[in-house]
């Protein structure tokens, strides 16, 4: 399952960097892809609860920088 | 961004001044440089500080916070405050370039149309355009968008096609033609009958395309982000090593020495310049090459296109206008206009696409009361009656059975003799036109290093391989089917060198699956075409096949920016960092390799956006 989302408020091209390694450790996500450039991430989710893993995402950003935000599109 | 100028101005100005003067009480100097600081630091404080409770060592803020407060430790003041400010500078800096690089991307949304005037019971209503069905019909004025495809149905203006192909020259239109979606109507007022629905449209098709390019990292951005998850934490290590080992080891070592070494060594050790020059310039490159009317999907396919070795054409539409027309009318002893009218007459009735050449060509109304008889005679041509007279029209072999004496012609293409009254009256040679920039790509392309152009055609081997001779391309394979060019295409994969890349252009019809299984698919005459748009990685707006050429040395200069800025930024750091161990170099050099830099690296990155 892929879905895709805006991602706003990256300080710089490293902490998008970091931030989608740490996305990517969760073992829900098989793929993840944040582009500082266009300000979007690509995530490529296991076959599971969608709003579950989302919220585990977002988690994941609140720890690592807490001012991102993310949207669905 | 704006608020963060000011604090940076303010800071610069009481840094300056007190640089400038000094009061014989040194502390009024000092207490001057600690609020220079803290105006210009203490966002970077704040969330120093808060990265720490998160275990966040590593990062940028925590690394220069230490950097200076370790310097106002050891009574560097005005280091400590230089570092910051200078620091804050090329972030500001930074965000400027970003926002820039991105709001060129942003400009090519600005084809999208706002509203429609549509004609409803009579009256003009402005409505959302994807409220606007097939069949309707749209008024735009002058200055307003062409927010649906149609044709015109009244009126005639000039259309400004920038935004879509990149065309400087505005193109005129008038009452009949087809308009695309997202022109800008300059002067006149037309009345369009709408042919699409707004979601597929040609705006916004091309809307999407750059909306929903892929991210996917090119290989230079993969190494810049690997290198500087073990860059820093090696630097940071190393200055703590330098802190402590050498005044411990080493007599008459003195600490403060050492320690300053060590926080100029956490100045350089901060890697965002390096990461941020790399997508820097690749989106800068898919930024340039939207204003030239190439849309290119992601950057890891700006990056194949610089490797390109390999570039093969599909033929019909691409090197060629994919249209037939008359090219040669060569009477022998009657008018020009008299062979072409009884040819015209002659293939009246035939569907052929052959025969709607030849009517175009001709122009004038057929009385068809004139054609008495007319019979296709299957592979050799027609015989008909027109008027009083006996009319032959049709290839060699017609020409052979009904014993007719004429000259052969040589030309390429379809050529049909024609005899009336059993004489031979001469010929008309009907072909596909070569595009005007056809053979000069080529020729560019291979001073380019392309080392092999190939063009691949269902047409006839005499054909293509005319063709391919004219406009002086390596290899022709003719008389291919469609799954015929995937083999063909597969078989040149094998063959090219490993880091080679090969291209295949095609016009997107018939060629999805050749452009999925190329390195890089390249989709041409992308206005208008569905199937393209999808599966191409680059889209090229207009029918030009010079667009590839300037694709292609558009790529391989963004990634000549690209190691330009790996190569200067890693090497001035490491430098800098050898000189700062031995004790060649200050702190003010640790903030030149950190912040002048990043900007440096950022205004090259920049360039890439010039097309």
């Amino acid at each position: 399952m892929k879905c895709k989302f805006k991602i706003k408020g990256l300080d710089c091209a490293n902490c998008a960097a970091e931030l989608e390694r740490a996305i990517q450790k969760l073992d829900e996500v098989e793929n993840a892809n944040i582009s500082f450039m266009s300000e979007r991430m690509e995530l490529e989710l296991v076959e599971n609860d969608k709003g579950e893993i989302i919220k585990k995402v977002k988690k994941v950003i609140k720890r690592e920088e807490p001012d991102v935000t993310i949207e669905e599109i | 961004m704006k608020k963060k100028l000011i604090k940076i101005i303010i800071s610069l100005i009481l840094f300056v001044f007190s640089m400038v003067i000094k009061f014989e009480n040194v502390w009024i100097n000092n207490t001057l440089f600690a609020i220079s600081y803290i105006i210009v630091g203490f966002e970077i404080l704040r969330k120093a500080i808060r990265n720490i409770f998160r275990g966040k060592v590593f990062d940028e803020n925590f690394l220069m916070s230490i950097a200076t407060i370790g310097a106002f430790a050891i009574g560097e003041f005005p280091e400590a405050v230089a570092v910051m400010l200078f620091y804050q500078v090329g972030e500001l800096f930074q965000s400027y370039a970003v926002d820039k690089s991105r709001k060129s991307i942003a400009n090519l949304m600005d084809i999208r149309p706002d509203y429609a005037n549509v004609y409803r019971d009579g009256k003009l209503e402005k409505v959302n355009p994807d409220e606007v069905k097939i069949g309707e019909t749209i008024v735009i004025k002058p200055g307003e968008k062409v927010a649906l495809d149609g044709h015109i149905v009244e009126g005639k203006t000039t259309l400004d096609m920038k935004a879509l192909t990149g065309e400087a020259l505005p193109k005129e239109a008038e009452e009949g033609e087809e308009i695309l979606s997202g022109c800008i109507n300059l002067n006149g007022t037309i009345k369009v009958e709408v042919t699409k629905e707004y979601g597929e449209s040609t705006v916004s098709k091309i809307l999407n395309l750059v909306e929903n390019a892929s991210s996917k990292k090119t290989k230079s951005e993969n190494f810049i982000t690997k290198f500087a998850r073990y860059y820093t934490p090696i630097v940071v290590i190393i200055a703590i090593i330098l802190s402590i080992v050498p005044p411990l080891l080493i007599e008459g070592a003195n600490f403060q020495d050492w320690l300053y070494r060590a926080l100029s060594f956490l100045v350089v050790s901060c890697p965002c310049a390096l990461v941020i020059s790399i997508p820097l310039s690749f989106f800068g490159g898919i930024g340039g090459a939207s204003k030239m009317g190439i849309l290119v999907k992601g950057s890891n396919y700006l990056e194949a296109l610089s490797n390109t070795e390999i570039v093969v054409f599909d033929k019909t539409g691409t090197l060629t206008e994919g249209v037939f027309e008359v090219q040669k009318v060569e009477p022998i002893g009657i008018s020009k206009d008299e062979l072409l009218k009884m040819v015209a007459y002659a293939e009246n009735y035939s569907n052929h696409p052959i025969s709607k050449s030849v009517k175009k060509a001709y122009g004038k109304e057929i009385d068809e009361k004139q054609i008495v008889n007319s019979q296709e005679l299957s592979g050799r041509g027609i015989e008909a009656k027109i008027g009083e007279q006996n009319v032959l029209v049709g290839n060699e072999k017609l020409m052979h059975e009904k014993k007719i004496e004429f000259t052969k012609c040589n030309d390429i293409g379809t050529i049909l003799y024609v005899a009336i009254e059993g004489k031979y009256v001469g010929y008309i040679l009907i072909a596909d036109k070569i595009k005007e920039d056809s053979k000069k790509t080529i020729a560019e392309l291979k001073k380019n290093n392309i080392k092999q152009t190939v063009m691949l055609t269902g047409d006839r081997k005499e054909v293509g391989e005319a063709v391919a001779k004219e406009i002086g391309l390596d290899k022709v394979y003719t008389e291919l089917l469609p799954d015929g060019k995937v083999v063909k295409v597969e078989e040149l994969l094998k063959a090219k060198s490993e880091k080679g890349k090969l291209a295949f252009v095609g016009d997107g019809i018939n060629d999805a699956p050749v452009l999925a299984i190329s390195d890089v698919g390249i989709a041409m005459g992308g206005l208008g075409s569905d199937a393209a748009i999808e599966a191409a990685d680059v889209v090229i707006m207009t029918d030009e096949p010079s667009k590839i050429l300037k694709a292609i040395k558009l790529s391989k200069k963004t990634m000549r920016i690209v190691k330009e800025n790996i190569i200067f930024a890693i090497g001035v750091k490491i430098a800098v960092l050898i000189l700062t161990a031995i004790g060649l170099s200050s702190m003010w050099q640790a903030v030149f390799a950190d912040v002048g830099v990043s900007v440096i690296a950022i205004l090259n990155a920049l360039r890439a956006l010039k097309a």
